[in-house]
């Protein structure tokens, strides 16, 4: 079936559902998603969304948030995208609150402001209330304000509809096909333009805070079209993951004065970040937790410390962080009211993604060479805001922010684009694809392929990383792809088929893992959250810059792209 | 430590009925029972077909029947079940598209028709509008509902009368009827104030114990009627 709309978006976590409330205000807008819109990762997103709106800290303004984010990202964020990220800031979130977003409150009624990790007043004086929030459910609050807005706007949605196959001719983008997953079947979206909104890949990895869902296909279905992605090697881990589960502990628990403390009970940030302790940003964070468990200082020698609320007492848990408290009592059986959480570093946030320009078009170059009707935003974009290493709740800020003009500007380039005539045998491609899948009658199973794929990243793409495993890990994903060839799935039905979709999910994070390892190997340095042992020293002289990286018939084929920097110069990063 | 899953299964390509299925699953301490599942799926049998997502009680995609109980697979754990077999069945109330996944589009209608967002068209100010903490703490109250179905599904109400909202849809409506910030009313009170709508309700209480994420829709159905009594009066 043949669907023909002006601008197709896909996904529907902050983003995809931001920009198509600016979209579907001038064109004919469709939103495919995987699974119905409330149901996006952004809702698990619980601290906060960062601006400086200074209802707390009256001194706080943009430039200290700048600044906090350029340092955040060890210097490999673009400055001038990261201006406009915090600049526009406290508009972004006044107009959410405008739009119903039920944030909690100060005493004045204002929205409510907390501490997160790595914002600081006046360049790293001291941590700052910066984070607004809703309790601990922001990012689900947020999700669900932007679902109602858009159910006001009636905004066309195509629920659980698995986008396959981006259609690019000659650096032009002329629709997507997506899988029909309840009855089944390809569907082909001709249009003007594509937006990517899809999300992270945190599930190539096996402890992880993401969903199911979070299988990165945006970026495979742009490799797979020729165009290259990102920065794929910076990896975040969030620190506080419950242990053995990887569910997300949110840093709003740090910043309102939850302490990470070891075997001995000893709070050891003192060691690594004296300044901002608990508060430090996540990759140094989650290193010194994994050094205190490889020194033998994880809780009863096994591999997690504790995270201990407890002082803050049962009325402010349950005021402001009830979430953790649900979470902690049904997961690991734990009353963090009374006892201290066990948790480990947990795979949480792709840097790394499809690059873009300020405002959301693709790129498909070094150069900047912009692909005609491509856009991307939010966590599967590589802006770059975030550099190596995102701050705590800059990411909501990215999406809602980020979303919005690059919603505007399809907006205003729409009437410049058209609906061009696409070549004949893309369908048949995406249905070759399916039809492999379900006509193979191999002997591996995708559960089994995934389960080694996930154990194997975290092995050797984790948070230290050398040559030596990095090598290992390119082989193992080598026989991973090899072993594909010979899928077998059981559900051969139409209907609602898992086993299918998940199949293809697997072959997305086959493909876009090779660049991701890749990448890491090349890059002899360490910045952010890519830590090289055996290359213990960040190097600006040759890596700062970003990676792209490109599949080809001949394997994976890499180019750069310069950082942009205009108000502070690369220094040595200290908390 | 073992258990038995015993799974509703029904194909509508190859079933001409449903069936009931069993598998024996070897779980680990801390096991959901949606854990349960994926060890049945990605070892076991493929076919298997269930909706999940978030895996922390989030994204609301897992509900299903478990011994009787509509619960969140993912936030229940399979030893806190305290039983031998686990009978896994969708959630009642709904179509049944293939095994747990059930059709939830009328869910999705209904909510669509009560309203379900801010209406305030007072041009907004510079900065953001203010509501005190008492005001905040009135909607804190139903702001957590991840639209996972649970509570409509447990109601006999919503089970006899094909057009009743149900109660998540009433708690959606109440989450702006008690918001200082929304303007609606008189646009809501018309769809919700007849016998498809709150007055359907017979205030039993199976939605606020289905809960999982322990909210009350009974209450904020008993604060609406208040306020649409109110607006009458």
């Amino acid at each position: 079936m043949v669907h023909q709309h002006d601008v197709v978006i896909i996904g529907s976590g902050l983003a995809g559902l931001r920009a198509a409330l600016e979209v579907s205000k001038v064109a004919d807008t469709a939103v495919i998603t995987k699974v119905f819109p409330t149901r996006s990762h952004s809702g698990a997103a619980q601290g906060g969304i960062g601006a400086s709106l200074g209802n707390v800290d009256p001194e706080d303004n943009w430039e200290f948030h700048m600044f906090d984010t350029v340092k955040g990202s060890d210097y490999l964020g673009d400055q001038d995208a990261i201006e406009l990220l915090v600049r526009s800031a406290p508009k972004d979130i006044c107009e959410l609150e405008h739009l119903g977003v039920p944030f909690s409150r100060t005493d004045e009624g204002k929205i409510a402001q907390r501490p997160f990790g790595g914002h600081t007043l006046r360049h790293g004086e001291k941590a700052v209330n910066r984070a607004c929030y809703s309790s601990d459910y922001t990012g689900h609050v947020i999700l669900h304000t932007l679902y109602e807005q858009s159910v006001k706007n009636h905004v066309r949605f195509y629920s659980e509809f698995q986008a396959t196959y981006l259609i690019v001719e000659d650096g032009i983008c002329k629709g997507v096909v997506a899988w029909d997953c309840i009855h089944g079947g390809l569907h082909l979206f001709h249009s003007k333009a594509v937006m990517f909104a899809s999300g992270g890949y945190g599930r190539a990895f096996k402890i992880t805070s993401n969903a199911h869902a979070n299988t990165g296909d945006g970026l495979s279905m742009v490799l797979r079209a020729g165009l290259p992605v990102q920065d794929m090697e910076f990896v975040q881990y969030h620190p506080t993951g419950l242990y053995q589960q990887g569910i997300l502990v949110t840093e709003g628990a740090r910043g309102e004065g939850g302490h990470l403390l070891n075997k001995d009970g000893a709070r050891f940030m003192e060691k690594y970040a004296k300044t901002l302790m608990e508060l430090a940003p996540r990759d140094l964070v989650s290193r010194s937790i994994q050094t205190e468990i490889n020194e033998g200082r994880g809780i009863d020698g096994k591999d997690y410390v504790h995270l201990d609320i407890s002082h803050l007492g049962e009325k402010k848990i349950e005021e402001l962080l009830p979430q953790v408290r649900e979470l902690t009592m049904n997961f690991v059986d734990v009353d963090c009211t009374k006892e201290p959480i066990p948790i480990q570093p947990t795979a949480h946030y792709s840097m790394g993604g499809i690059p873009t320009t300020v405002n959301g078009q693709v790129v498909s170059d070094g150069k900047g060479t912009q692909v005609k009707g491509l856009f991307a935003a939010g966590e599967c974009s590589c802006i770059s805001v975030h550099g190596a290493n995102r701050l705590g709740c800059n990411s909501l800020l990215d999406g809602v922010s980020f979303g919005a003009r690059t919603g505007r500007r399809i907006s205003a380039v729409i009437d410049q684009l058209e609906l061009l005539d696409y070549a004949p045998d893309h369908l048949k491609t995406a249905q070759e694809e399916v039809d492999f899948l379900m006509n193979s009658n191999g002997k591996e199973k995708v559960g089994v392929l995934r389960e080694e794929l996930q154990t194997s990243m975290i092995t050797n793409c984790g948070i230290f990383r050398d040559e030596e495993k990095l090598t290992k890990q390119l082989q193992i994903i080598k026989e991973l792809q090899k072993r594909f060839e010979d899928i077998k799935i059981d559900d051969k039905s139409m209907v609602f088929n898992t086993d299918l979709t998940e199949a293809m999910e697997l072959k997305h994070m086959l493909d876009f893992v090779e660049p991701m390892v890749l990448g890491a190997l090349q890059r002899q340095e360490c910045r952010g959250a890519h830590w090289r042992t055996d290359h213990p020293q960040r190097d600006d002289v040759n890596w700062l810059k970003h990676t792209l990286a490109y599949k080809t018939p001949e394997g994976t084929r890499f180019d750069y792209r310069p950082v942009v920097i205009t108000r502070f110069q690369p220094k040595e990063r200290k908390y | 430590m073992q258990v038995t899953f015993s799974i509703y299964r029904f194909n509508p390509a190859t079933d001409q009925k449903p069936r009931y299925q069993d598998y024996v699953v070897e779980y680990e301490r801390g096991w959901t029972v949606l854990d349960g599942l994926n060890e049945i799926k990605w070892k076991q049998d493929g076919t298997l077909s269930y909706r999940r997502s978030c895996r922390s009680a989030i994204c609301g995609s897992c509900a299903m029947k478990i011994n009787g109980f509509n619960y969140l697979a993912c936030f229940i754990q399979i030893e806190h079940l305290k039983a031998k077999k686990l009978v896994i069945e969708p959630i009642p109330g709904f179509e049944i598209i293939k095994d747990l996944i059930v059709d939830m589009e009328p869910l999705y209608e209904k909510l669509e028709s009560i309203v379900p967002f801010q209406v305030n068209d007072n041009p907004p100010p510079d900065r953001e509008r203010i509501q005190s903490q008492e005001d905040f703490k009135k909607i804190e109250v139903s702001i957590g509902c991840i639209l996972c179905g649970i509570c409509s599904s447990s109601c006999p109400s919503f089970w006899a009368d094909p057009r009743y909202v149900g109660p998540a849809s009433l708690l959606k409506a109440y989450r702006f009827m008690a918001d200082t910030r929304d303007e609606g009313d008189f646009e809501r009170i018309p769809i919700i104030d007849n016998k498809h709508g709150l007055w359907r309700c017979h205030t039993i209480f199976n939605c606020k114990d289905a809960c999982p994420k322990d909210l009350n829709p009974t209450a904020g159905i008993a604060e609406l009627k208040k306020m649409v009594m109110y607006s009458k009066y």
